[in-house]
């Protein structure tokens, strides 16, 4: 046996060679892919020109007319979309240049806080697809609250706010309940229960309860006006205390998860419910108790949908919108976490906002507007895609 | 095939992983690679086999220089590799999984008929027993490990490189594995197993090269002892059995009766086992894997569905109790698989340091956790149990198999309150050194009066800890014996022969006093003991009779050098 040293040291930590951190690194996929997407919307704005499209035919013998064209259309363009989502430099006065920022961040409050509803149940290893449900449920009972109670100014929007939370508490209940207890899959079971939902809703608009008196389309009264949420730059913005819940909502539910025992059992059991198991965890009630957590946060932005004003504060068909669905997009694109979902939905809000804008002021399609969004989502989905066009390193493995 | 690696030299950024090793693999030689976990011999195996591009040095076949790009590669020169975790398709048949990549074809059809008369003609050839229409799936650990090595076969590798093999196999299934060892060395076939499981080295290598932290530190020869390659793989003294006192038992504190776990098909996998286990003593099950040991820990810990039966704790019923509620009573427990139950990998070090504690002071309020006690927790306790990393705040998950384990054993001893402490497989897949360190630690809690239960299938733990131990087979205890009873009637109990018998049968060949005899029993008691060719081969590592290398182990253990800490 020849051994030829008997050395005793300890390895030293494994130093890795240099390279940009973790969350550098992300942060540059997140801009790039932001770019990427605009680029290529970019020739889309451009086809859908009609000034570009006319020069097209003789663009090798004038190439300038076409990309001058095209140069126009897009600069146009993405000018409105800024100027209706951040600052728009060409108003008269202070409160109507600021006005595109408070609109992008009227816009992304109901995403927040859907977006919260899937983002927690990802954590935990669920797929809430059901924010629209529990979304259209919140919004049914603060609205109800709101324009068939009569109460005082604050109890009024609390009694309405707290409704709407329960209410998308319980829809969201149901689904992580039978998770829970007979293995069915949420997936499946939120999809059923938002159209129970959307058809709960129709239902109920036929009602006398919630007929608008003297109309004869589905549409309920309007909710009084100390069930409204008070606005909180004046009247001359729609900005209102939704987004003030909202950002509250995003720490309650970051503090959850990183900070209490409630939020480590979720965490657990979304990452290996088996070790969650022997640890002691009670797996069963872990799922329902994220779904009803997350049915609260869907059903808060119901209730913003509805005392929020983005319906004239009445109940109808379309109260929902897509929200409970681009809820997903939010989820996914704030890669689930609490700080992340607020980005998105600003971002997202912002592109809505200025979207409308730019369809005004432009006449390109605010369906653009999505294909941005869309185009965003499918970079950040895969990053060696976003890394092999701008030849980047990949990030040091954590 | 003569295979020559020259200085091969591999770095992941300033880290060294492979600090220019030269190796040399005769044709016809089994080669053995020894070193701990992380020394570099799966870097420099993956180099071999064209999955990494080394740095510096070469590769020579047969004395010309080769260039491996991929794996392809190093198969078209004759190089095969059976990788710790397979590479298999589960719903593919034997036969398909072994012409997948390379099919025959009739015309436009596979002719999956010439691929199982491969199979056939090579499982014959080699004694590779296996059914070339089995699914995957439906296969133990060890079949599929066949396929592998007839999937190298199939391309003919000359040179067979086997990555821990023996890792996930069962004490039989070892046996029957280096047998099939032999035999490819047999017909000039080379084999390069890595390993840190010295029994299976010395039983099978001609030649052991032992690799630390990257570096070849020595070439040693099958005779070398254990303690030898022991000390030379760890870089110093390791004492391969603990040094403990007579145990000192006191109250029964875990009392099992009548119990019974039927699995989800209402089969009983325990069977009314009876079983105490006294504070100050280990109690070690010893069986082959899946005879219900599992199971009886699982059930004490509230995690099976259907038991009967009664369990308690100082008086305590726990049948029919949440898991919480059996954690909370005073039970540590290191459950036998620590990726699936022990951890959760994307969690940080810190959160698994308290992964069933969390709720407790001084880790939480209410429900409020607090974080720097966490973390400052998880910093003691990696110091204590030398746990190799860089920041508590890491993931569980990209620490090593040895660390893991590690972890998971930090958080189970340092419970404020333990009467009993149950562990299953506590040192699997963990090197020799760090094997000493836990056993010390668990010798450490039995002589504070805690009541230790211990599920193992290798008999060096059993014989290292154990005050008692308890053979299983097929859900029933077939005996309680004393830790120095022959490894050949342990052996035979493990196969469900009774002790009566068991010692009658072992005793008519080994001819000493069994309560004196030493554990290690020379190799020709083993040999001839009249049972089923198959289950001659639970007496796990037991060498054959033309390689009794385990003759020298019993003038070296045990040994009494304190580790060089």
């Amino acid at each position: 046996m020849s051994t030829t040293e008997l050395k005793t040291e300890v390895t030293a930590p494994v130093p890795e060679p240099r390279r940009r951190r973790a969350w550098v690194d992300q942060v540059l996929i997140y801009l790039l892919s932001f770019v990427l997407a605009l680029v290529i919307s970019a020739f889309l704005i451009a086809f859908a020109d009609p000034d570009v499209r006319s020069a097209l035919p003789y663009f090798f013998s004038q190439p300038m007319d076409t990309i001058s064209a095209a140069w126009e259309s897009v600069s146009e363009a993405y000018k409105a979309l800024f100027s209706g989502s951040i600052i728009n430099f060409s108003a008269y006065t202070v409160t109507d240049a600021i006005r595109p920022f408070t609109e992008s961040l009227y816009t992304a409050t109901s995403l927040i806080l859907a977006g919260l509803a899937v983002a927690l149940p990802f954590r935990a290893g669920l797929f809430n697809i059901g924010a629209q449900g529990q979304l259209i449920l919140g919004a049914i009972v603060a609205g109800y609250i709101g324009f068939s109670w009569a109460l005082p100014f604050p109890v009024h929007l609390l009694v309405a706010i707290l409704g709407g939370m329960l209410a998308g508490s319980l829809w969201a209940g149901i689904a992580g309940l039978l998770k829970a207890r007979t293995g069915a899959h949420e997936v499946i079971v939120t999809i059923m229960l938002n159209w129970i939902a959307i058809y709960l809703l129709q239902y109920l608009l036929t009602l006398d309860a919630f007929q608008r008196p003297g109309r004869d389309d589905p549409l309920s009264p309007p909710v009084a006006a100390e069930g409204r949420l008070p606005r909180i730059l004046g009247e001359d913005f729609r900005l209102n205390l939704g987004f003030i819940l909202a950002l509250l909502a995003a720490w309650f539910i970051w503090w959850l998860l990183e900070r209490s025992t409630i939020g480590f059992e979720f965490r657990a059991v979304g990452a290996n419910p088996s070790a969650a198991r022997t640890a002691g965890i009670n797996v069963r009630r872990a799922v329902t108790g994220v779904m009803v957590v997350a049915g609260a946060m869907a059903g808060l932005a119901g209730m913003n949908q509805i005392l929020g004003g983005s319906t004239e504060y009445a109940l109808g068909n379309g109260i929902a919108g897509d929200i409970g669905f681009d809820a997903i997009t939010v989820a996914l694109l704030g890669r689930s976490t609490p700080l992340g979902v607020v980005l998105a939905g600003i971002l997202m809000g912002a592109l809505r906002a200025g979207g409308s804008t730019m369809q005004a002021a432009t006449g390109t399609p605010i369906d653009i507007v999505l294909v941005v969004q869309s185009l965003i989502v499918l970079f950040i989905a895969a990053p060696p895609l976003v890394r092999k066009i701008f030849r980047l390193r990949a990030p040091k493995p954590e | 095939m003569r295979l020559e690696l020259r200085g091969i030299t591999k770095r992941f950024g300033t880290f060294t992983a492979n600090d220019s090793i030269d190796l040399v693999v005769e044709p016809g030689q089994i080669h053995c690679l020894l070193g701990e976990n992380g020394a570099g011999k799966s870097t420099l195996m993956n180099s071999l086999f064209g999955l990494y591009r080394p740095d510096e040095g070469q590769i020579l076949v047969d004395g010309q220089e080769v260039h491996f790009r991929d794996p392809g590669d190093a198969m078209d020169a004759g190089i095969g590799m059976v990788h710790q975790h397979f590479m298999l398709v589960p719903v593919f048949t034997v036969a398909e999984n072994v012409m997948l990549g390379h099919e025959h074809t009739k015309g436009a059809f596979l002719d999956i008929e010439a691929a199982r008369a491969q199979v056939l003609e090579l499982s014959h050839k080699y004694n590779l027993e296996v059914d070339p229409d089995a699914l995957i799936e439906d296969l133990p650990v060890g079949v599929q490990q066949r396929v592998e090595i007839i999937k190298a076969l199939v391309k003919d590798a000359q040179v067979l490189i086997l990555d821990e093999p023996t890792a996930v196999l069962t004490p039989q299934e070892t046996d029957e594995l280096l047998e099939i060892i032999r035999g490819l060395k047999a017909t000039g076939r080379s084999v390069v197993m890595i390993s840190h499981k010295l029994r299976e080295i010395k039983a099978v290598a001609d030649i052991i090269t032992v690799i630390r932290r990257g570096k070849v530190v020595g070439t040693a020869l099958p005779t070398a002892s254990e303690t030898e390659l022991a000390a030379a793989m760890v870089g110093r003294a390791v004492s391969l059995r603990v040094e403990k006192g007579a145990a000192q038992p006191r109250d029964v504190v875990l009392s099992v009766r009548g119990l019974t776990v039927r699995s989800a098909t209402g089969q009983a996998v325990v069977d009314h086992v009876d079983l105490d286990v006294h504070g100050g003593e280990v109690v070690c099950v010893a069986g082959v894997q899946g005879n219900g040991q599992t199971e009886l820990t699982q059930a004490i810990m509230g995690l099976e569905e259907f038991v009967t039966g009664s369990v308690t704790v100082k008086g305590q019923e726990l049948v029919g109790r949440s898991t919480r509620e059996v954690l909370d009573s005073g039970i540590g427990f290191v459950p036998e698989d620590r990726s699936h139950d022990g951890l959760v990998g994307p969690f940080s070090i810190a959160e698994n340091m308290i992964l069933d504690q969390y709720r407790q002071e001084p880790f939480a309020k209410g429900v409020r956790m607090k974080p720097s006690v966490i973390a400052a927790n998880a910093e003691e306790k990696v110091a204590e149990f030398d746990v190799r990393t860089t920041g508590v705040q890491l993931s569980a998950g990209s620490l090593s198999g040895g660390n893991q384990q590690k972890v998971v054993l930090a958080r189970e001893l340092s419970k404020p309150v333990v009467s009993l402490f149950i562990a299953c497989q506590p040192t699997r897949g963990v090197d020799v050194g760090a094997i000493e360190f836990i056993h010390r630690r668990v010798i450490a809690e039995r002589d504070a009066g805690v009541a230790v239960l211990i599920v193992s299938t290798e008999l060096d733990e059993v014989a290292a800890l154990a005050d008692r131990v308890v053979v299983m087979y097929r859900g029933k205890i077939v005996g309680i014996v004393p830790p120095d009873t022959p490894r050949g009637v342990l052996g035979l109990m493990m196969a469900g022969v009774p002790l009566e018998a068991a010692l009658h049968s072992d005793a008519a060949h080994v001819g000493e006093d069994l309560a004196e005899a030493p554990l290690v029993v020379p190799a020709e008691a083993v040999e001839g003991v009249p049972v089923e060719p198959g289950e001659a081969a639970v007496v796990p590592g037991q060498p054959t009779a033309e390689q009794p290398l385990l003759g020298d182990r019993a003038t070296t253990t045990p040994t009494t050098e304190e580790g060089g800490r």
